[in-house]
């Protein structure tokens, strides 16, 4: 049996169908916060965080659903902080956008775009000052490109070789623009490639493809003790804030959507698994009881408690 | 026991700053300039030679980046110290400030704290022109989540810097360029100074003068003037915590005098000075025998040229005016009276 595949798809099918069962609850309207969703990406966040330890470090963005999820291993903490409730660990003062676990090596993630990029840098710094082995990694759009946060942090991470792998999530748009209308040369890759950095280039949705990559670039960082950046395609299935499709808004084809769907990680990785002979039986069940967990913890969530107003001012300063 | 003795501003901080990083391996200090052979007008001398490249250190032009990077070292278990030459290149970090620094512990439950401090050098006059000449310290107070001090004399440079870096919160400390050059007792010890309380500089009976930074000079001048000439008693409160701040003091003086004079170095519309008016007329409306007025510079960028630059900066003149106005004195003739220059210290370039 092929360990490895099955955990992949464990996590893979755990972020999709979380999000799945978001969307079933949404328009309840219950859930007061902005659902930037992570359908598409999941390959990249499961396959990165696989190859991380568990006290490596991951900083993500408002679209960190899959990112969280496939670090932490956590739910019941998620769906209680995306319905605002006071179980959660930030007792809804973050909602979808703001998820925090340091315990769990999830370290933040910002809604300003490119703002978590320094942050990682600088607790790079700090691991490698301290010594302790541990690899930042952040995840970023292609949009955060083209801000300048990115080239001050990237080229302060080459200049001091720090240990961070830097993740550009290329999904060709920034919320509604694509690159076309936003670069002014032909590849990332290549400009970063001129920096102090390794850099590795991936179009696949496949899952195991996407870990050993990341195990590559974890062991060049480990190694050289300087960054990496990683160019990684895919595919946003849903529209840029809000759990629908949006196709009909005329910026982007249905078509193209249909030929990334071929490839879709999760389905991809479930054939897979049935083609290394897991018996399909085998997959519904451990599917299941994913599944049981997610609606538990999501009905844990609705009925939870909202916190109390004396929270609005604790830990300010 | 170590004593004390009379030492500058800058060799105050100076101390603080090898004092906490001989104390706690933590520390390190860096930006723009720290270890050159300026040394931050002389306030990090003999850090790089104490504590080596790893501990303080310059770094790329990227204010932004680089605030963030303190950030993350924060959370990460170091306590960073980032220097800007100017409180205008901060600019560059407002977003960092804003939307990270600011908010970082409260978008963690407090499982992560920032123990950052950002040291920002404020100037004044010799031609510093529009970019080079802000304080700030009111846009950065409007922000829940970070503190700001603006310590005024050597001794709380020292005391207040050490708190600073002592602190789990970030702190925006603001160290004026001329009060560098003052001196006064400051312990040899490290000692500690509260970060939210005002701190009586001068006592008096008559009339409240809130100032900050080097407004405290200015005002020291003025009530000395205003004894002279007038036999008024000011009272000089010294608002060397912006945010947060613990207005105990400011209120029970202004409660004392009824006369309450807010003298900012800054701007005053939305300003600090408004934020202490507020407090003022708000807690001690029935003390009050006059309105609050305010003091600060003039609305407009801050020109180059020495006498527009004089229009734009207020001095002790300024407030003996004011004084004489809210305790309706007969304006005193000041024209044989000899303010400060910077002359006498300063010839630049900053």
């Amino acid at each position: 049996m092929d360990k490895l595949n099955l955990e992949l798809y464990k996590k893979l099918y755990l972020v999709r169908r979380a999000e799945e069962e978001i969307i079933k609850c949404y328009f309840d309207d219950e859930m007061k916060t902005p659902m930037h969703m992570s359908m598409g990406e999941e390959a990249i966040a499961v396959g990165i965080c696989h190859a991380l330890k568990d006290d490596d470090q991951v900083f993500g963005t408002y679209r960190s659903h899959a990112i969280y999820l496939a670090k932490t291993g956590d739910v019941e903490d998620f769906f209680a902080e995306i319905y605002g409730k006071d179980t959660a660990l930030l007792k809804g003062k973050g909602g979808s956008m703001h998820l925090c676990s340091p315990d769990n090596g999830f370290m933040g993630s910002s809604a300003i775009v490119a703002s978590a990029i320094p942050v990682a840098v600088g607790a790079a710094f700090a691991n490698k000052m301290a010594g302790n082995g541990r690899i930042v990694t952040v995840f970023f759009g292609d949009g955060a490109i083209d801000e300048g946060v990115f080239w001050e942090s990237l080229n302060a991470a080459c200049l001091w070789k720090l240990p961070v792998i830097f993740v550009c999530e290329d999904n060709e748009l920034a919320v509604h623009t694509p690159k076309s209308l936003r670069h002014g040369y032909r590849s990332i890759s290549s400009i970063v490639a001129d920096f102090n950095c390794r850099v590795f280039k991936e179009e696949s949705t496949d899952v195991e493809t996407i870990y050993r990559l990341a195990e590559k670039a974890i062991g060049a960082v480990r190694g050289s003790g300087g960054p990496c950046f990683l160019d990684l395609r895919y595919y946003r299935y849903l529209e840029h804030v809000g759990v629908s499709e949006d196709f009909k808004s005329g910026y982007r084809s249905r078509e193209e959507f249909e030929k990334w769907r071929k490839k879709d990680p999760v389905e991809q990785q479930r054939k897979k698994l049935i083609k290394k002979r897991i018996k399909e039986e085998e997959l519904d069940k451990i599917e299941d009881g994913i599944a049981e967990r997610l609606i538990n913890s999501m009905k844990a969530a609705q009925s939870a408690p909202f916190p109390g107003a004396g929270e609005i001012e604790k830990e300010v300063l | 026991m170590g004593g004390s003795r009379k030492i500058s501003y800058c060799k105050a901080i100076n101390e603080a700053l090898i004092q906490e990083m001989e104390r706690d391996p933590r520390v390190f200090t860096y930006g723009i300039g720290v270890p050159d052979h300026k040394r931050i007008f002389g306030s990090t001398d003999g850090l790089v030679e104490r504590f080596g490249p790893e501990r303080c250190f310059d770094t790329p032009l990227s204010e932004d980046a680089m605030t963030g990077f303190g950030l993350g070292a924060a959370i990460n278990g170091l306590r960073p110290i980032h220097v800007h030459m100017r409180v205008d290149f901060m600019l560059l970090a407002m977003n960092q400030l804003a939307n990270m620094v600011s908010s970082y512990r409260y978008a963690s439950a407090g499982e992560l704290s920032v123990p950052m401090v950002i040291r920002a050098i404020i100037g004044r006059g010799w031609g510093q022109s529009f970019q080079h000449s802000k304080t700030m310290h009111s846009c950065f107070a409007h922000i829940p989540g970070l503190r700001v001090v603006m310590p005024t004399t050597p001794a709380e440079a020292k005391g207040m810097l050490i708190a600073s870096i002592r602190e789990d919160s970030p702190v925006i400390f603001i160290e004026h360029r001329w009060l560098y050059y003052a001196e006064d007792e400051v312990p040899e010890e490290p000692f500690t100074l509260p970060l939210e309380k005002a701190a009586v500089l001068r006592p008096g009976k008559d009339i409240t003068i809130v100032a900050t930074s080097w407004m405290n000079i200015e005002a020291l001048e003025a009530a000395d003037i205003l004894n002279k000439r007038h036999g008024v008693s000011a009272e000089i409160v010294n608002a060397r915590a912006i945010a947060p701040l613990d207005d105990g003091v400011i209120v029970d003086s202004a409660r004392k005098t009824g006369h309450c004079i807010v003298a900012d170095n800054d701007w005053l519309h939305c300003g600090f000075s408004a934020e202490i008016a507020a407090r003022v007329s708000e807690k001690c409306f029935g003390s009050l025998k006059s309105p609050v007025s305010r003091i600060g510079f003039a609305p407009a960028p801050c020109p180059c040229t020495r006498p527009l630059e004089n229009c734009f900066y207020p001095s002790a003149v300024n407030i003996i005016k004011t004084a004489e106005k809210t305790l309706k004195l007969k304006e005193a003739d000041l024209s044989e009276e000899v303010f400060y220059s910077y002359e006498h210290k300063f010839k630049g370039p900053f």
